[in-house]
């Protein structure tokens, strides 16, 4: 059975394929013809082979199950690929790496004078509130001044089809193992589609994030000595910390590998003896980096760590602290520090936000809650904060009070109509909303990654994209202008073959 | 090489050769036992005692009937030593070292893994039990042909071998242990069985052919014993496995207490006449290589694996 796209149902939401039903968007003519030429069967016994594929590569995430005990669960990936024209795509690159170069230069502000508070741009009291600023960093100045080397920074795009940055993180954002690997099987399934596309690569992420890591070497090397440093096999990211020391040739370290010597230098247990570590990729987060300096009960952590680093005889990227910038209300003032500290005007909008320690935001949201999403300053993975649209009147009132109690702690946002991708549900392709995690380093220079991890609510109607509830991903294509476009020759050939 | 991976690493091979070793004498006494009579026939208490995990067994089994046995040996997930346990451990020791394993032997690893546990409930039946074991003795073979041709032949490398040689040694002084006992009664008319017991302690180790090839004698218990613990070529042989163990050792550094180890380990093998020791000397002589791998596998810890997380309890 061939698919019919007049039948695809994309007029309430913005669709990356089709604008309308039967009419596919510039860039997607081919994507569109292409797949009605495959049929749903074909797509589907595709789909069925992806997930083989990734059961049989070992693509997994682990999720805490109720028990108390863990699963290692196969990634959920969709087959049909995002597609995303290149030009388009050259403005979001600049427009992140405005933000990440506004965003390092506002933490490094935040550890020495905090000229941004004296100048009255950024409120102190968020400061004086926020979990995320480490003391123990003040006046530590990091290779290259550079805090966040790793970004992962999430866009979504509204109906009108404008994308926004809806969130930074500048902790351990993880997630680019799983858009590598999806390009990986993608190439598997749909060989044909690569042909008509030639979707800019993606592949050369780990020799980028090698490099990164290479540039903050304390000693000049042609070989630094690069670790990766994982909490271990139980943490949901655990095989993405794998696979980027694998694809970098790094050592993947747990804390007990590592100790820190009198001389304030960093070294590795191997088979041969200590080995001094020159830069550490640590996904570990701040407060358990090292029981001396934070949490004393982590188990996970290097005694001394933040002794060796603020020597400056070790590297960690992330620098600790970096999360200061990685906070719901600080979001809300990036507008400003961009213009604060480049002067120039932001490239990607953020999604309107309230800040509900301003007092006639605050009114406004509790006024307003039921159609604004609610989120509180320090969370991930989608967890503690509220959606309007799909709450009840008890949910609602429990939020009021708690924004109420902790202004500072809370922003609000309107519920955004999130864009579309057509995806296979069940033998037949229906939209589904999506957002875009693309991947920022930065350190003697800054790359972004073609495209991005692309995360999809695989429940109808759902806006929830993370893996850990009910999410799936697609493969990201940046296609270059002109290669989706017009009409097909190879699909015919295509399906008489 | 980290300390941690090295442990790892050996530990990989460990658990592999284990879950292999453990395939192939299920599958050989299920022969073993279609051939001889049946009042004689020894039946399945003895692949419990090879595995020496007898108080385990009786804890949960009531007798040594086949279903029991294969049970405990193949997907009983209490027992270390069963062939599920053995793989969980060794994917989830590959697991930690994805990043020096290549990518072909993890999923052939994990596959396997996936593999046994779909189909664990047919290979335990008697229909299903031939197909099951033999896909596993070859996915294992597979895998170390992998690791063999695909991984850098580095210190990880030398520690997997290691584990390898070390388990199979373990493995071939404890089937030869148990399966040399005398089964059968000294009476000629059953003569033609003692024959078949000694080609299945050969076959458990998939000595046979080789043995054949090698000795040109027929199989009886001298040769058999010789060309099992002493034999210098093949490769399940526990002399090969100490001379091979040692070969990885000469490639890393700080291996002289090692080395020490293994050297008396191969001195004690070489002077050893098999064929004239009695059942019980032999039995003693198996007690001492027992310990001399048990002290060998003690050394290379300290020496090479990080300090142990949690104090190790002086009776296990």
């Amino acid at each position: 059975m061939s698919i019919d796209w007049n039948n695809y149902p994309c007029e309430d939401f913005y669709d990356e394929l089709l604008q309308a039903p039967g009419q596919a968007r510039a860039a997607g003519e081919v994507m569109a013809a292409d797949l009605a030429a495959l049929g749903i069967d074909e797509l589907t016994a595709r789909q069925e082979a992806a997930n083989v594929a990734i059961k049989e590569m070992g693509i997994t995430f682990t999720v805490y199950s109720e028990e108390g005990g863990t699963i290692d669960r196969t990634w959920p990936f969709d087959v049909i690929p995002r597609v995303i024209p290149e030009l388009e795509w050259r403005r979001v690159e600049a427009g992140l790496k405005q933000r990440v170069k506004a965003l390092n230069l506002f933490i490094d502000d935040l550890y020495h004078e905090q000229k941004i508070i004296r100048d009255k741009v950024f409120p102190k009291e968020i400061l004086e509130k926020s979990v995320n600023f480490r003391p123990q960093c003040v006046g530590v100045d990091p290779p290259l001044g550079i805090w966040a080397h790793i970004c992962g920074s999430d866009l979504v795009r509204d109906s009108d089809g404008t994308i926004y940055v809806l969130e930074d993180n500048l902790r351990v954002p993880s997630g680019v193992s799983y858009m590598l690997e999806n390009r990986l099987v993608t190439k598997r399934v749909f060989p044909e589609l690569f042909e008509h596309y030639a979707p800019l690569p993606v592949d050369d992420y780990p020799s980028q994030l090698f490099d990164t890591l290479a540039a903050l070497s304390p000693r000049p090397a042609e070989y630094p000595e690069v670790a990766v440093l994982t909490p271990g096999i139980y943490n949901s990211a655990y095989f993405e910390h794998a696979y980027l020391a694998q694809q970098m040739g790094a050592e993947l370290v747990e804390g007990r590998d590592l100790f820190v010597d009198s001389d304030d230098c960093c070294y590795m247990r191997t088979v041969d003896g200590p080995e001094r570590v020159d830069v550490i990729y640590r996904r570990v987060d701040d407060l358990f980096l090292d029981p001396e300096a934070f949490n004393p009960e982590s188990a996970l952590g290097v005694p001394g760590l933040m002794r060796a680093w603020k020597a400056g005889h070790v590297a960690l990227a992330n620098a600790p602290g970096a999360g200061v910038a990685d906070d719901k209300v600080v979001y809300a003032f990036v507008p400003e520090i961009i213009k604060y500290y480049l002067d120039q005007d932001p490239i990607i909008p953020n999604v309107p936000t309230y800040r509900c320690m301003e007092a006639d935001a605050l009114q406004y949201v509790i006024e307003h809650i039921a159609e604004l999403v609610v989120k509180p300053a320090n969370e991930s993975g989608g967890y503690g904060m509220l959606v309007g649209p799909a709450s009840t009147q008890a949910e609602r009132d429990k939020f009021i009070s708690l924004v109420k109690k902790d202004p500072r702690n809370y922003i609000a946002q309107p519920t955004l109509k999130l864009a579309t991708v057509p995806t296979v549900i069940k033998h037949s392709v229906e939209p589904r909303h999506v957002d875009l995690r693309p991947f920022i380093l930065s350190a003697d220079r800054r790359q972004v990654t073609m495209g991005g991890l692309t995360r999809v609510a695989l429940r109808k109607g759902s806006l929830v994209v993370n893996s850990s509830q009910g999410g799936g991903s697609k493969d990201t294509w940046i296609v270059p202008e002109g290669a989706g476009e017009g009409p097909s020759t190879s699909s015919q050939q295509q399906s008489q073959s | 090489m980290l300390s941690r991976v090295a442990e790892n690493t050996y530990w990989l091979a460990r658990y592999i050769e284990r879950a292999e070793n453990t395939a192939r004498i299920v599958s050989v006494n299920a022969n073993l036992l279609l051939d001889l009579p049946k009042g004689i026939a020894p039946g399945w208490r003895p692949l419990v005692d090879i595995t020496g995990a007898n108080d385990l067994f009786n804890e949960h089994y009531r007798d040594y009937g086949e279903r029991q046995v294969v049970r405990f040996l193949l997907g009983d997930e209490r027992h270390s030593g069963s062939t599920m346990s053995a793989l969980a451990a060794a994917r989830e020791n590959c697991r930690t070292i994805r990043d020096i394993v290549p990518r072909e032997a993890w999923e052939q690893i994990n596959g396997l893994y996936l593999f046994a546990g779909e189909h664990l409930q047919k290979g335990m039946t008697k229909t299903g039990r031939h197909a099951y074991l033999k896909a596993l003795i070859t996915s294992c073979q597979t895998i170390a042909g992998l690791l063999d041709g695909t991984m850098l032949h580095d210190q990880g490398y030398e520690f997997m071998r290691l584990g390898r040689y070390m388990e199979r040694a373990d493995m071939t002084t404890r089937i030869a242990d148990v399966r040399s006992a005398a089964l059968l009664p000294d009476a000629d008319d059953l003569r033609p069985y003692d024959n078949i017991q000694w080609v299945s302690v050969l076959k458990s180790m998939t000595a046979y052919q080789m043995y054949r090839r090698s000795e040109q004698i027929r199989v009886q218990r001298g040769p058999v014993l010789r060309f099992i613990f002493q034999n210098q070529l093949f490769p399940r042989s526990v002399r090969y496995c100490v001379e091979h163990a040692r070969v990885c050792q000469e490639r890393l550094p700080r291996n002289e207490a090692a080395l020490r180890v293994t050297l008396r380990l191969a001195r004690l093998l070489d002077g050893a006449e098999m064929a004239r020791l009695s059942q019980a000397e032999l039995h003693a002589f198996v007690d001492d290589l027992q310990l001399g791998i048990a002290d060998l596998h003690a050394t290379v810890a300290e020496t090479w694996f990080p300090p142990p997380l949690f104090p190790v309890e002086a009776a296990a």
